[in-house]
């Protein structure tokens, strides 16, 4: 365990001196970041200014959920996908190879082999929204509700990075699928509204096939106070599921993988 | 120019077998470009409880249907190419062609549109029967509706034109890119319709170039907007059109000047 965290200290610090180095794109890029938070909460401004509540969701709490999308995303974004996209490119050019020979677990070095350190912009915004949020509601949390919420949040990472785990380990068999991260992200993207604005088919496929409801609606009720604890226990087995079930097919590919190079 | 026009077909031809050769990431990004069909769900969502602005959940379903066409249709992507090439020094080769560079990008971009028709089939079949009446009847905004798409795309991809050129300049011109994109999203109608926007803001946001890419293309198509404001708009996109391409050429010539190409 202390080797593992030893490893993950190594490699933030050489993401760390990564961004030193490009000083003005890490503070442009956070400012981009911080626009495009406030652009993509226009629409639901928009909406709420036609409407008191949606969906059983007023302006405040749904700004919950967007905040709860903005802090998952800057997780996603800065820490799971740079990492996992660069191994797609380390499998088309056979330096995998490399890696792989490494004393170490070839999937925590696969995964933690860069981090964009200005998304946490993303994170900081999110927070922002969620302090603004809650003043708007006039509700102090409790501890247990903020705790739990940050549980939930992190078994949400775990969904989005078991899911970005099992779409690299597609690219043991078929090498262009960077495309697929980009895919996944266009469909992250509906993660930002309230899960019960979709209705019939939709409902279904974002709470079991892509369980978007269970990273950021969840966390929301939680906080809220109004997340059962049957919905709770839910979140956590899948979550461990999604991790496991991840953690085989990693193994089974990084089996089956013949390199490019050799 | 007859030898010019021979040349750009035979550009065209190249560009459009690419374009076949790399048909899976063009599926790719054709699917990953769901975001009208979520704003789809969410406002027929609130539709449903009560009609917005004067959209019911047809009124809903037809503006986000058309909105993904048009989407579809008109967008460009040569920023991305561009960056790329100046970055990289593949420019140079660019440069050695007889033709100036934002010629052969054109043609690259226009190759695509055959593509994009046929991929988009079971998204036209589906408008048809789905918002059927919807559409407008007039024929006169059938015949100028290609001419606004055709438009909406010009006006996306001479703008891209500009912040390549201005790569030359400065590295990081890409993130400008960026802030155009967010600003395109809310306000071409991408989103939402504009006329949920409050009066106010509607006409400041008309000056702005973007409603001209998305909003206005779906109006004609849907019938709500005449003939008269359809040809207002043309105008419009013409003018930001001649604009940002009149000053991407002085941007990129300037550029030139002191750009100079590794390995050349």
């Amino acid at each position: 365990m202390s080797r593992t965290l030893a490893i993950l200290g190594v490699q933030l610090r050489r993401s760390v001196l990564v961004a030193l180095q490009y000083r003005v794109d890490f503070v442009l890029n956070a400012v981009m970041a911080v626009f495009w938070t406030a652009s993509s909460i226009v629409p639901l401004f928009v909406l709420y200014s036609n409407r008191k509540s949606v969906a059983g969701w007023t302006w405040p709490e749904a700004l919950v959920v967007v905040a709860c999308f903005t802090m998952l995303k800057g997780c996603l974004s800065g820490a799971i996908q740079p990492s996992l996209q660069a191994v797609v490119e380390q499998v088309r050019k056979g330096t995998l190879d490399f890696l792989l020979l490494k004393p170490a677990d070839a999937q925590l070095l696969v995964s933690t082999s860069r981090f964009e350190l200005w998304r946490t912009s993303d994170v900081v915004s999110g927070a922002l929204v969620l302090v603004y949020a809650l003043v708007q509601l006039g509700y102090t949390p409790s501890v247990g509700a903020v705790a739990l919420m940050a549980l939930l949040l992190v078994s949400a990472v775990a969904i989005l990075y078991a899911i970005f785990i099992v779409v690299i380990s597609l690219a043991f068999r078929f090498v262009k699928v960077d495309n697929l991260s980009y895919l996944f992200m266009s469909i992250y993207d509906a993660a930002r509204w309230p899960a019960s604005v979709f209705r019939g088919v939709f409902s279904f496929v974002f709470t079991f096939v892509i369980p978007l409801a269970l990273m950021t609606t969840y966390p929301a009720l939680a906080l809220l106070g109004r997340l059962a604890v049957t919905d709770v226990l839910i979140a956590l087995a899948t979550a461990a599921a999604f991790f496991l079930a991840a953690r085989v097919v990693w193994l089974r590919s990084i089996r089956h993988y013949t390199s490019a190079g050799g | 120019m007859k030898r010019f026009g021979s040349m750009f077909a035979g550009l065209l031809r190249v560009a459009f077998a690419e374009a076949v050769a790399y048909r899976g990431e063009f599926i790719v990004w054709f699917l990953a470009t769901n975001m009208p069909l979520v704003m789809w769900l969410l406002w027929s969502t609130v539709a449903e409880e009560a009609p917005i602005g004067g959209f019911g959940p047809a009124e809903i379903a037809a503006y986000f249907i058309v909105t993904l066409i048009v989407r579809l249709l008109s967008g460009a992507w040569v920023v991305w190419q561009m960056t790329e090439e100046i970055r990289s020094g593949t420019m140079g080769q660019r440069l050695l062609r007889p033709l100036h560079p934002f010629v052969n990008y054109c043609a690259e971009n226009l190759a695509a549109f055959p593509l994009r028709l046929v991929v988009l089939t079971p998204v036209f079949i589906f408008a048809a029967a789905y918002v059927g009446g919807g559409f407008t009847s007039s024929w006169a905004q059938w015949a100028l509706a290609p001419l606004v798409i055709l438009g909406a795309w010009a006006i996306g991809f001479t703008a891209q034109l500009l912040i390549g050129a201005l790569a030359m300049h400065w590295q990081s011109a890409v993130s400008l890119m960026d802030f155009w994109l967010g600003l395109y999203f809310v306000f071409s109608g991408y989103l939402m319709p504009l006329a949920l926007f409050p009066a106010g803001l509607r006409e400041a946001i008309a000056w702005l170039p973007f409603p001209y890419m998305i909003s206005l293309p779906v109006q004609t198509l849907l019938g709500q907007i005449d003939t008269a404001a359809t040809l207002r708009g043309l105008l419009v996109q013409s003018a930001y059109i001649g604009g940002f391409l009149l000053s991407a050429l002085l941007v990129f010539r300037a550029g030139l000047r002191r750009y100079q190409v590794f390995g050349g």
